[in-house]
């Protein structure tokens, strides 16, 4: 099955592929150019596993040098050119091109240089996540965004995609954290974006960087700031006998002043499988289960605790514990981290989406999502970072029943379409890729979407880069830049002026 | 003949930069003209003024979310959020003191085109932290928006982002969207008298580096103000809180001596002076605003006086410069060569006459790659290079 159509592919560079092949090894030695099709195969998707495809080639690039010389020779010879880090997307971001080089960034893998003085640490693009909290960890320090898939995914990764994670409330996502970069152009030109200073000369090309799903530019070294442990952490573990009670404790809690470390929610059907899968010792008895933690100073963390103790019990609260260990607050959120792994039992298959929505929307959200689960025959588990408002959806669904998933696909567009509806957007933290790429006219108008594109032109004029992600038409630099204007008085006359 | 369009609306806006895209005639994007003495002075016989383009279109406290048109004054955004006890986290900062303009000026609008902050920048971010939407109209004459309501977001390229920080030079804004946050409880000043400028770093940079959840590191030199050298770390939040993580920097940093303590009203005075460089005002001296490491900070001090008698103070854990050029020259070379020497970042010329803003590069001059990057992205957003045209750079 593919609903999600990819760009014709080229057969002209298909049939140049063994000319390709020697240039890419006469740039890249040794065992850096994978060719084969038995070893090509872990490529062929990345974490959006409903979607495989072989890429033309792969190269393993070691050195700025190499990717830049890659690039160059692909821009110079219309060759594509797929970006991949750890292959975690949840979106497709890394999803192949038959007439793509796919080129992965990992063996791009050091830790270049720990500078606790100016709590900045630069580290190659292939450096995991969890990587970079284990370099500097012994001195207590730690480097706050955590995607659930921090032990894998890597740095480069994160920026493409502005990863996020439980803790992004606080101490925000990528974009919040990351103080340099340098990436390497289509052209094959080197950049440097920032430092260990602080905002930028010109144009914030960092903030354009990240999130920009590999197609503007590769990444070869990032720069990223490390923060120190809070002092203390407490989790409490708060039931409700309705969403909407859930819903409004967190609004509350927010509007009390309190930003907490995370603030995470989840359903019934998410409780029962986390339970059975991880024995947290979560409430069954209960509609919706509250995760809070408050991290900083003891003094503060004590205080807040009660706060929030409070807020709680207005809310009908029907569970209420507080971690008095750290072991207790690992097992609190043990649960939690298992609940896409404990829905995989409950299901042979499941689609994860994330959306984003106004807090306040929560319960409508979930009042048309019980809807949605009718309408299309497929159940629902719902996680999510409440603090934040971003829904992970787990649509369940069986691969080998015909038809499940297109309409698990369905599902889930009409959740995201709903989200939009209410004010929010379609993707918190995973990425457009290919997943959301149809979707996007129903959040933005085309003006919207061909301003969007007219950046890519300026990185990237003959969209070699990652094409067929983000935009759901593609269209040429040349026709983009076009602009009809008409001469005419001086507009709104009716005003005056001098 | 020289015009001011003063739009109401974005159509209105809209339809005045389409006249000039087809006129191909420039037009000067102001809010308020607050910051007019800032950045490289634009040629332009017709103004478009944003300042009818005002008012606040939803605030939602719960949300955490604020949406106003961009021509809204900001004393009247931070009034709004003032009153439900929040706040716009990053300390924006009033250029008036140090031009020598009226103080309390200014739009939203120019609070996101010149990306403004303050000493809360370390904790809390710029204005690009805090955008997460807006509508804007292209040099194209085209509407578009982009981002969205909510903090959680990855929908597309990060617009908002990108126009933080690029004086109106490639789309106006018309309505945008922002992140507030709940005002702190209290804040109080944690302070060190009598370092020299190594030392006093030393203490910043430790006390950043530690768990204390320090909002503002600043280093006020010897003789600064007519006293003594005084290091100061800010601490916020509840006052259990605030009064633990006071006793925790005395422990820490007790080598350097016995700490001060400033509460209350002098304390918010306190750093809305270092904020606002309020110690260069009422002279007209050059003033530049560095942007380096932070340990980089007294190096670079060191190194440019070899050449230059300049008189400074320190944000940003050191990692921001102020400093004066006493003789009142811009000494742009050798400020540049300092920042190089020390391992890079930027030097923006802040106060000086137009006609020197207008020879001397105001902005960190870009290698080739990068300048040339940058032009292809204002031709992108603006074809006919009709947007406040060598505002930031000549020529661009």
């Amino acid at each position: 099955m593919t609903a999600i159509a990819m760009p014709e592919p080229d057969a002209h560079v298909i049939a140049r592929r063994v000319e390709i092949v020697k240039a890419l090894q006469a740039i890249v030695p040794g065992e850096g150019v994978i060719h084969e099709e038995t070893q090509m195969r872990p490529y062929e998707t990345d974490a959006l596993t409903a979607y495989c495809q072989m890429p033309l080639i792969v190269v393993l690039p070691e050195t700025v040098e190499q990717v830049s010389a890659i690039l160059k020779y692909c821009h110079e010879n219309d060759v594509k050119v797929v970006p991949r880090g750890a292959g975690t997307s949840l979106s497709g971001g890394a999803l192949p091109l038959a007439d793509g080089v796919l080129m992965s960034m990992m063996k791009f893998n050091q830790v270049l240089d720990i500078d606790f003085d100016n709590r900045a640490v630069v580290v190659q693009p292939g450096v995991t996540n969890l990587g970079i909290t284990r370099a500097v960890e012994h001195e207590g320090f730690y480097y706050a965004p955590d995607p659930s898939s921090q032990i894998a995914c890597s740095i480069g990764g994160n920026i493409a995609e502005n990863s996020g994670g439980v803790h992004c409330l606080k101490y925000g996502l990528t974009t919040n954290n990351v103080l340099g970069l340098e990436m390497v152009l289509m052209t094959g030109e080197v950049i440097r974006l920032g430092g260990k200073h602080l905002d930028s000369e010109g144009y914030d090309l960092l903030g354009l960087m990240t999130g920009s799903e590999g197609l503007l530019g590769v990444v070869t070294e990032v720069t990223v700031r490390i923060l120190q442990k809070p002092e203390t952490a407490r989790a409490l573990l708060i039931g409700f006998p309705s969403s909407e009670d859930g819903g409004r404790c967190v609004a509350d809690i927010i509007g009390a002043g309190i930003i907490p470390g995370g603030m995470e929610m989840m359903d019934k059907l998410a409780i029962d499988a986390a339970e059975d899968f991880a024995n947290a010792g979560y409430p069954r008895d209960v509609d919706a289960l509250l995760i809070v933690e408050l991290d900083g100073p003891e003094a503060e963390v004590d205080h807040l605790l009660e706060r929030v103790v409070e807020i709680a019990n207005a809310n009908n609260a029907s569970h209420l514990r507080t971690s008095e260990t750290e072991e207790e607050r690992l097992t609190f959120w043990a649960g939690r981290k298992a609940a896409f792994p404990a829905v995989g039992r409950i299901s042979p298959d499941y689609l994860c989406m994330d959306g984003t929505i106004p807090r306040r929307e929560l319960p409508k959200v979930l009042a048309g999502m019980r809807d949605l689960s009718e309408k299309h025959g497929l159940r629902v588990a719902n996680v999510f970072h409440a603090g934040d408002g971003n829904l992970h959806p787990l649509i369940l669904y069986d691969a080998n029943k015909p038809g499940e998933l297109d309409a698990a696909e369905a599902f889930g567009a009409d959740i995201l379409r709903l989200c939009v509806e209410v004010g929010g957007v379609l993707t918190g933290e995973h990425g457009v890729g290919i997943e959301k790429r149809d979707l996007m006219t129903d959040m933005f108008s085309e003006d919207d979407l061909k301003q969007q594109q007219r950046v890519k032109c300026a990185f990237d004029e003959k969209h070699l880069l990652n094409p067929g992600k983000v935009f759901p038409v593609l269209h040429r630099c040349a026709e983009l830049g076009k602009m009809h204007v008409h001469k005419g008085q001086l507009p709104f006359p009716d005003i005056p002026r001098f | 003949m020289d015009a001011i369009l003063k739009p109401r609306d974005a159509k209105d806006t809209c339809e005045a930069v389409k006249w000039a895209a087809a006129e191909e005639t420039p037009l000067e994007v102001l809010g308020s003209g607050s910051k007019k003495a800032l950045g490289r002075p634009v040629q332009s016989a017709h103004v478009l003024d944003m300042s009818d383009v005002s008012g606040v279109e939803v605030y939602e406290p719960a949300e955490l979310v604020l949406t106003v048109r961009a021509g809204t004054p900001l004393a009247e955004v931070e009034k709004l959020v003032s009153d439900s006890g929040q706040e716009l986290s990053f300390e924006p900062m009033d250029y008036g003191p140090l031009l020598g303009a009226e103080t309390g000026k200014g739009t939203i609008g120019g609070v996101l085109a010149t990306n403004l902050s303050g000493p809360r920048r370390i904790k809390a971010g710029a204005a690009r932290d805090h955008i997460l939407g807006l509508e804007a109209v292209s040099g194209r004459g085209e509407i578009f928006n982009s981002g969205g309501r909510v903090v959680k977001n990855v929908t597309g390229y990060d617009l908002p982002r990108a126009l933080c920080g690029s004086w109106g030079t490639l789309a106006v804004a018309t309505t945008l969207t922002l992140k507030v946050n709940p005002k702190p409880e209290m804040a109080t000043t944690f302070v060190l008298e009598g370092l020299g400028d190594e030392a006093a770093i030393n203490v910043l940079c430790q006390a950043m580096g530690s768990s204390a959840e320090v909002s503002g590191a600043a280093h006020l030199p010897d003789g600064h103000d007519g006293g003594p050298a005084r290091t100061l770390l800010r601490l916020e939040g509840f006052k259990a809180s605030v009064d633990y993580r006071f006793k925790a920097l005395q422990s820490l940093l007790s080598p350097f001596g016995a700490a001060g303590r400033i509460d209350g009203e002098p304390s918010d005075a306190l750093w809305q002076s270092v904020r606002d460089v309020t110690v260069f005002a009422g002279k007209t001296t050059p003033v530049w605003r560095v942007s380096i490491a932070p340990t980089a900070g007294p190096a670079f001090v060191s190194t440019l006086r070899e050449s230059t008698d300049v008189d400074v103070y320190y944000d940003w854990s050191g990692g921001l410069v102020w400093l004066s050029c006493q003789d009142g020259n811009v000494h742009d070379a050798e400020i540049r060569a300092a920042v190089s020497a020390v391992g890079g970042g930027h030097a923006t010329l802040i106060r000086a006459d137009s006609s020197i803003r207008t020879s001397v590069a105001v902005f960190e001059p870009q290698d080739a790659a990068l300048a040339a990057l940058t032009r292809r992205i204002k031709s992108q957003f603006d074809p006919h290079g009709i947007l406040s045209p060598g505002r930031m750079v000549a020529g661009n």
